[in-house]
C-alpha cells in the first residue's frame, strides 16, 4: 500500500453571489496524493483548478470559502487549522511554486538573502550552515555559478532562472508535498523544457510529491504519473498519464486532446463546440451535457458519478464511457490545401531594419546609424496573395515589432514596405492613404485589450465601417449584422458589452472587426495565446474559413509552433530579430535545417508522456543581438568557428525549398541531425 | 448535442438613461450619497424658488428692528441693517451656485481636454502644456483671482471663466493620469493602426473610459470653487451689496458675532452644509462608478 500524503475528500468551494446565493466553484472533489507522486491537474480557465491546488494548502482565493468537506494532510484537516498552525505547515511540509515567478520575488533583495529567509524560518541551520546550504539549492536547481547568483537581484536572471529560483525556496523546507500553479507558461518554448526537466529530476532525487497545474497538456504529460482532468469544478476523469492521455476515457477530455494542433499533424484540429456552463448555472445531469457528442436523455436527466473502471485505477464521470473507447484520437482533422503560389504579391518587406535606440543629434545630423545591435535587421519576405505566413521566435524576436511597423506604428529606420505591386507605404500611419489604412488590418493577442470595454459590439464593429465606407443608419446596421453572421455569431450580440462576452466570443468580434475593413492583408499577433485550447481550435478553424472565402492574406505571429504548424502555408523563422530559416511549413517541420529551428522544434512539448523534447541548446537568454556574425551564435549547439562570430551567414537555398541563413552546408547540417 | 449558445444575459440595448439611472440607484444606495444628494438637490430647488416664497424683500433696511435675535416674526432674526436674515439666506446661494456651476462645466470642458489631448500625444506638447500648468499650480489662486476681479470686475461674466480656468487646471492632471491608463491598453493601438484621427480617438475611444474619472473630479472641484467664490465674497470682491450672498453676510456679520450670532450662523451653516452635501455625492459618485467598472460578467 502506498503511502498517502494528502487526501481531498467530498471538498466544496465557493462564494456567496449578491443576491446571497451560495455558489460552488469546487464540486465534491476526493481524491488523493501519493507519496512520490506527480499529480497533473488539467482544466481550461474556470475550471476550478487553482483553487483546488491552493485548498491543498489550506488557502482559498477572497472571496471564497469551503462549503463543505475536508483536505487531510498527516490526520489533520487543513481548512479547520488556524492561521498560525497553517503557517508551521506552509512552505516548510507543503510549498508553493508559483506561475510568475518575477512577480514573487522581491525585486530589491538579492538572490541569495531571499532564500535564506526561507531557510531562517523552516530549519534550524547556523549562518554557515545556511550560506552552505543555499549554494547547494541554487545547484539542485541547476542554475549556473551558484555563489554568484546568490549576489544578484531578481531582475538580472532571465525569467527561466527566476523559476528555478523560486522552485530553490520551494525546496529549502524539504517538502512534502510541492504544489506548482502552471509554472512554466509565461517562459519561452526551450526554456519550459528544461524547467521540465529540472523539476522531473527533482521528483526523482527528492521523493517529493507534486501537483502540476496547468492548462497545457504537453507540460503536463512531460512531468506526471497521473493526471485529473477538471471540467466546471468537478473532476471528470482520474487515471494514469498514458491512458488518460492516449485513450482518454472522457468525452471532454477527448475534445481537449482532439483541439490541441499538434507538431506530427498537419492541418487544423477540430474545435469542441459550446462554451463551459457558469458556475450559477444549476443543471441537473452531467455538466458537459451541452457540449458532448454521446450525449443521450439520461446524460441530462441524471448527474454521473465518479466511476473506478474495473480493470484500470481510473476514475471517469461518464455515463458512455464505454463508447469513447471506438472513437479514435486525432483523427477528425481539416487539411489546409497548400495555396497557389502564383498569386500576385500583396506585401514585400525588403530589407527592413528597425530599432528602438534613440538616435542621438550628431547622428540625426550626419544620418547615419550608431546603434550596433539593432532589434530587427535585413527582414526580407515576400508575401503572396491568398498566404498564410508565419513569423515564430521566442520572446524577444522582434516578430511583434515588424508587425506593428508594417501597421505603421513603429518607424523603420532603413528599408522599404511595399504593398501590393507597386505602392510604396510609408512607414507612419498618418502618412498613408484611406486604401492603405483599409487593406492592412490588425487583430491583437488579448481581446480584453483591444476592445474597448466602454463600447458594445455594434458600436465596436460600426468604426471601421464609418471611417473606411463612410456608411450610417440602416446599411450600417445591415453590414454589421452580416460581419456578425461571417464570424458565426448571431444578431443578439449587438448591444452586449465586451465584459458580457467570453474569451471565444471577444475574439471574433475583434476578427469581425478586421474583417469589416475587407482588407487584404491580415496582421495577427498571437490572436491564440490568450484563449483556452478548445476555444483556439475555433478561433483558427474561423479564421481558415474566413481566408477559403475571401482569399484574405495573414502574417500570423507566434510562439506556438504547433499551432503555427496548423494553420501557415510558410513559416519564417527569426532569432533576435533576424531571420534564420524561411520556407514551407510542411518542409520546415519535416527537415528544420537551421540549428536554432532543430532547438525550437526539439523543445516543442507534446502531449504524450513517451515524446521527450530534445534539448540541444543552452537555455541562456541574450538580451541583445550581437554585433557582428551569426544571430545564433551565442547558443547555437554547431559552431563551426572564428567565422559564426564574424562573418553574417548565406543565404542557402535546400531542395525542398527552404532558405537557411548559415555558414555550414545545408546539406550536411541535415545529415547531422538524423 | 444542443445549440449551447448561453441566453443568460437580457438582449436589451443599454441606454444612456438606463446608465444614469443605474448610477443613481448605487448613489441613493449608500447612506452617504442619500444624505449628500439630497441636501445638494434641497439647495438647488430652494436657489431657484427662493425669490417666490421669501417672506420680505432682501434689501429692505429697517433701522427700528436692527440686530434683533430669532422671533417668530424673522425666524433667523434681523442684521445690522434691519433686513431678514432668514430671507437673505435662502437667496444668499443663488450667485454662487449659479457661477460655481458653470465655472465647473467650464473646468470639465477645458481641463478635461487638455488632459485627454496631452495624455494621448505626449512628447514635447505635452511636456509644455503640463509645465505651464504646473507654472499655474504655483501662484495662489486668491492673488490671481484678485488681480483678474479688480482689471475686469466682478461680473459674472467674468467670475465664471476665470473660476472655470484656474479651478481647470487640477482637472488637466487627473484627466492626463487617467487617460495614461487607457493609452497603452491595445484597442487605442488598433484605432491609430486603423487611421483614426487624433479627435476622433478621443471622442470614440479615450472619453468614453476617462469620463468617470473626470466627472467625479469636477465634482470635488466644484465644492472647492464654492469655497473660492465665498471666499471672493468675504474679501469684498464677489457679490456687490445689498446682493444677498452668504460670503458677503458672513463678512458684514462677523464684526458683530459676540451679540448678535444669529447673523453668521444661518449664512455659515448654509453654506458648510452645502459643500459638506457636495462631497458626500461626489464620493458616492466615485463609489457608484467604481462597482460599475470593476462588474464582470453577470454571475
Amino acid at each position: 500500500m502506498r503511502e498517502i500524503i494528502q487526501s481531498i475528500k467530498n471538498l466544496s468551494i465557493g462564494f456567496k453571489s449578491q443576491d446571497g446565493r451560495e455558489i460552488a466553484i469546487l464540486k465534491n472533489i476526493s481524491t488523493s496524493i501519493n507519496r512520490g507522486e506527480t499529480v497533473g491537474i488539467v482544466g481550461e480557465s474556470g475550471s476550478g483548478k487553482s483553487t483546488l491546488a491552493l485548498a491543498m494548502m489550506g488557502f482559498s482565493k477572497q472571496g471564497l470559502y469551503p462549503i463543505s468537506g475536508e483536505c487531510i494532510y498527516k490526520s489533520k484537516n487543513l481548512l479547520d487549522l488556524s492561521d498560525r498552525e497553517l503557517e508551521k505547515i506552509r512552505g516548510k511540509q507543503i510549498a508553493m511554486i508559483p506561475q510568475n515567478a518575477g512577480q514573487s520575488l522581491t525585486p530589491n533583495l538579492k538572490i541569495g538573502y531571499q532564500v535564506e529567509e526561507t531557510l531562517k524560518l523552516h530549519t534550524k541551520f547556523d549562518a554557515n550552515e545556511r550560506s552552505i546550504k543555499i549554494t547547494e539549492l541554487l545547484n539542485k536547481v541547476r542554475l549556473p555559478s551558484p555563489s554568484i547568483m546568490a549576489q544578484r537581484y531578481p531582475h538580472e536572471l532571465s525569467g527561466g532562472q527566476q523559476q528555478r529560483v523560486a522552485i530553490a525556496m520551494a525546496l529549502a523546507g524539504n517538502p512534502d508535498l510541492l504544489l506548482l500553479d502552471e509554472p512554466t507558461t509565461g517562459l519561452d518554448v526551450t526554456t519550459q523544457a528544461h524547467v521540465l526537466e529540472l523539476l522531473n529530476e527533482i521528483a526523482k532525487d527528492t521523493k517529493t510529491s507534486m501537483v502540476y497545474v496547468s492548462h497545457d497538456l504537453g507540460a503536463i504529460a512531460q512531468v506526471s504519473h497521473r493526471v485529473i482532468v477538471m471540467y466546471a469544478g468537478e473532476i471528470v476523469l482520474d487515471g494514469d498519464v498514458r491512458q488518460v492521455l492516449r485513450s482518454p476515457l472522457h468525452p471532454y477530455a477527448h475534445g481537449l486532446l482532439n483541439s490541441i494542433p499538434k507538431l506530427s499533424l498537419p492541418g487544423l484540429p477540430a474545435a469542441m463546440p459550446g462554451t463551459p456552463p457558469q458556475p450559477d448555472e444549476n443543471s441537473k445531469g452531467c455538466s458537459f451535457y451541452e457540449r458532448c457528442e454521446l450525449a443521450i436523455n439520461k446524460c441530462n436527466s441524471s448527474k454521473p458519478e465518479l466511476k473506478s473502471l474495473s480493470n484500470s485505477q481510473t476514475k471517469v464521470r461518464c455515463f458512455r464511457h464505454d463508447k469513447l473507447e471506438e472513437k479514435e484520437l486525432n483523427k477528425n482533422v481539416d487539411l489546409i490545401l497548400p495555396q497557389n503560389s502564383n498569386e500576385k504579391r500583396v506585401l514585400n518587406l525588403d530589407n527592413i531594419s528597425i530599432t528602438y535606440a534613440r538616435q542621438s543629434i550628431l547622428d540625426q545630423i550626419l544620418n547615419r546609424f550608431s546603434d550596433k545591435n539593432i532589434t530587427v535587421k535585413d527582414i526580407d519576405i515576400d508575401i503572396k496573395k491568398g498566404e498564410t505566413i508565419a513569423l515564430v521566435g521566442e520572446s524577444g524576436s522582434g516578430k511583434s515589432t515588424i508587425l506593428k511597423s508594417i501597421a505603421g506604428l513603429l518607424s523603420i529606420k532603413e528599408g522599404q514596405i511595399n504593398f501590393k505591386e507597386d505602392i510604396n507605404l510609408s512607414p507612419d500611419v498618418r502618412n498613408r492613404t484611406n486604401s492603405q489604412l483599409r487593406g492592412i488590418q490588425l487583430i491583437f493577442q488579448n481581446p480584453d485589450e483591444s476592445l474597448n470595454p466602454s463600447h458594445n459590439v455594434e458600436e465596436i464593429l460600426s468604426q471601421p465601417l464609418k471611417l473606411y465606407f463612410g456608411l450610417n443608419g440602416k446599411e450600417l446596421k445591415k453590414n454589421i449584422i452580416d460581419l456578425l453572421k461571417k464570424v458565426r455569431l448571431s444578431e443578439k450580440y449587438l448591444y452586449r458589452y465586451p465584459r458580457q462576452l467570453s474569451g471565444g466570443e471577444k475574439q471574433r468580434i475583434a476578427v469581425a472587426r478586421a474583417f469589416a475593413a475587407k482588407p487584404d492583408l491580415i496582421l495577427c499577433d498571437e490572436v491564440t495565446s490568450a484563449l483556452d485550447v478548445s476555444v483556439q481550435a475555433a478561433v483558427l478553424k474561423l479564421l481558415q474559413d474566413l481566408k477559403n472565402e475571401l482569399g484574405t492574406t495573414y502574417i500570423f505571429v507566434s510562439h506556438d509552433l504547433a499551432v503555427v504548424r496548423a494553420i501557415s502555408d510558410r513559416v519564417a523563422v527569426l532569432y533576435q530579430g533576424r531571420l534564420c530559416e524561411i520556407g514551407p511549413s510542411s518542409e520546415v517541420y519535416k527537415y528544420p535545417s537551421h540549428p536554432y529551428t532543430e532547438v525550437l522544434l526539439g523543445a516543442v512539448l507534446e502531449p504524450d508522456p513517451d515524446l521527450k523534447p530534445k534539448l540541444a541548446a543552452e537555455d541562456i537568454v541574450e538580451e541583445k543581438p550581437p554585433e557582428n556574425g551569426c544571430s545564433f551564435q551565442g547558443r547555437c549547439p554547431r559552431v563551426i568557428g572564428e567565422k559564426c562570430f564574424k562573418e553574417t551567414p548565406p543565404w542557402q537555398i535546400s531542395n525542398q525549398g527552404n532558405a537557411i541563413r548559415c555558414h555550414i552546408n545545408i546539406k550536411d547540417l541535415l545529415k547531422n541531425q538524423s | 448535442m444542443k445549440n449551447t449558445e448561453l441566453e443568460t444575459i437580457e438582449e436589451k440595448q443599454i441606454s444612456t438613461f438606463d446608465r444614469v439611472s443605474e448610477v443613481l440607484i448605487a448613489i441613493f444606495s449608500r447612506p452617504s450619497g442619500m444624505i449628500g444628494f439630497s441636501i445638494v438637490i434641497l439647495h438647488i430647488i430652494i436657489a431657484i424658488i427662493s425669490p417666490l416664497i421669501v417672506p420680505y424683500d432682501y434689501k429692505e433696511i429697517n433701522s427700528l428692528i436692527m440686530l434683533k435675535p430669532p422671533n417668530e416674526t424673522f425666524f433667523f432674526g434681523t442684521d445690522q441693517l434691519g433686513r431678514d436674515v432668514f430671507t437673505r439666506t435662502l437667496m444668499g446661494g443663488r450667485i454662487a451656485l449659479f457661477v460655481t456651476f458653470f465655472g465647473t462645466i467650464i473646468a470639465i470642458a477645458w481641463g478635461g481636454f487638455v488632459g485627454i489631448f496631452c495624455g494621448l500625444v505626449g512628447g514635447k506638447i505635452d511636456d509644455i502644456v503640463m509645465r505651464i500648468i504646473d507654472a499655474f499650480l504655483a501662484i495662489p489662486w486668491i492673488l490671481a483671482m484678485l488681480l483678474i476681479v479688480v482689471i475686469l470686475g466682478t461680473s459674472t461674466q467674468v467670475l465664471i471663466p476665470a473660476l472655470g480656468f484656474f479651478y481647470g487646471k487640477g482637472i488637466v492632471r487627473v484627466a492626463r493620469a487617467a487617460t495614461h491608463d487607457v493609452i497603452a491598453r491595445d484597442f487605442i493601438m488598433a484605432a491609430k493602426a486603423r487611421g483614426h484621427g487624433n479627435f476622433s480617438i478621443i471622442w470614440n475611444e479615450l472619453l468614453p473610459n476617462v469620463r468617470d474619472a473626470i466627472m467625479v473630479e469636477g465634482a470635488m472641484r466644484w465644492s472647492w470653487m464654492l469655497l473660492a467664490f465665498s471666499s471672493l465674497s468675504f474679501l469684498g470682491f464677489g457679490v456687490s451689496p445689498p446682493t444677498p450672498d452668504w460670503g458677503l453676510m458672513i463678512s458684514e456679520g462677523r464684526g458683530l458675532m459676540s451679540f448678535a450670532y444669529w447673523s453668521v450662523i444661518a449664512p455659515i451653516v448654509a453654506l458648510s452644509s452645502l459643500i459638506i452635501g457636495i462631497n458626500l455625492s461626489a464620493d458616492a459618485f466615485a463609489k457608484a462608478l467604481g462597482i460599475d467598472r470593476t462588474q464582470k460578467a453577470p454571475v
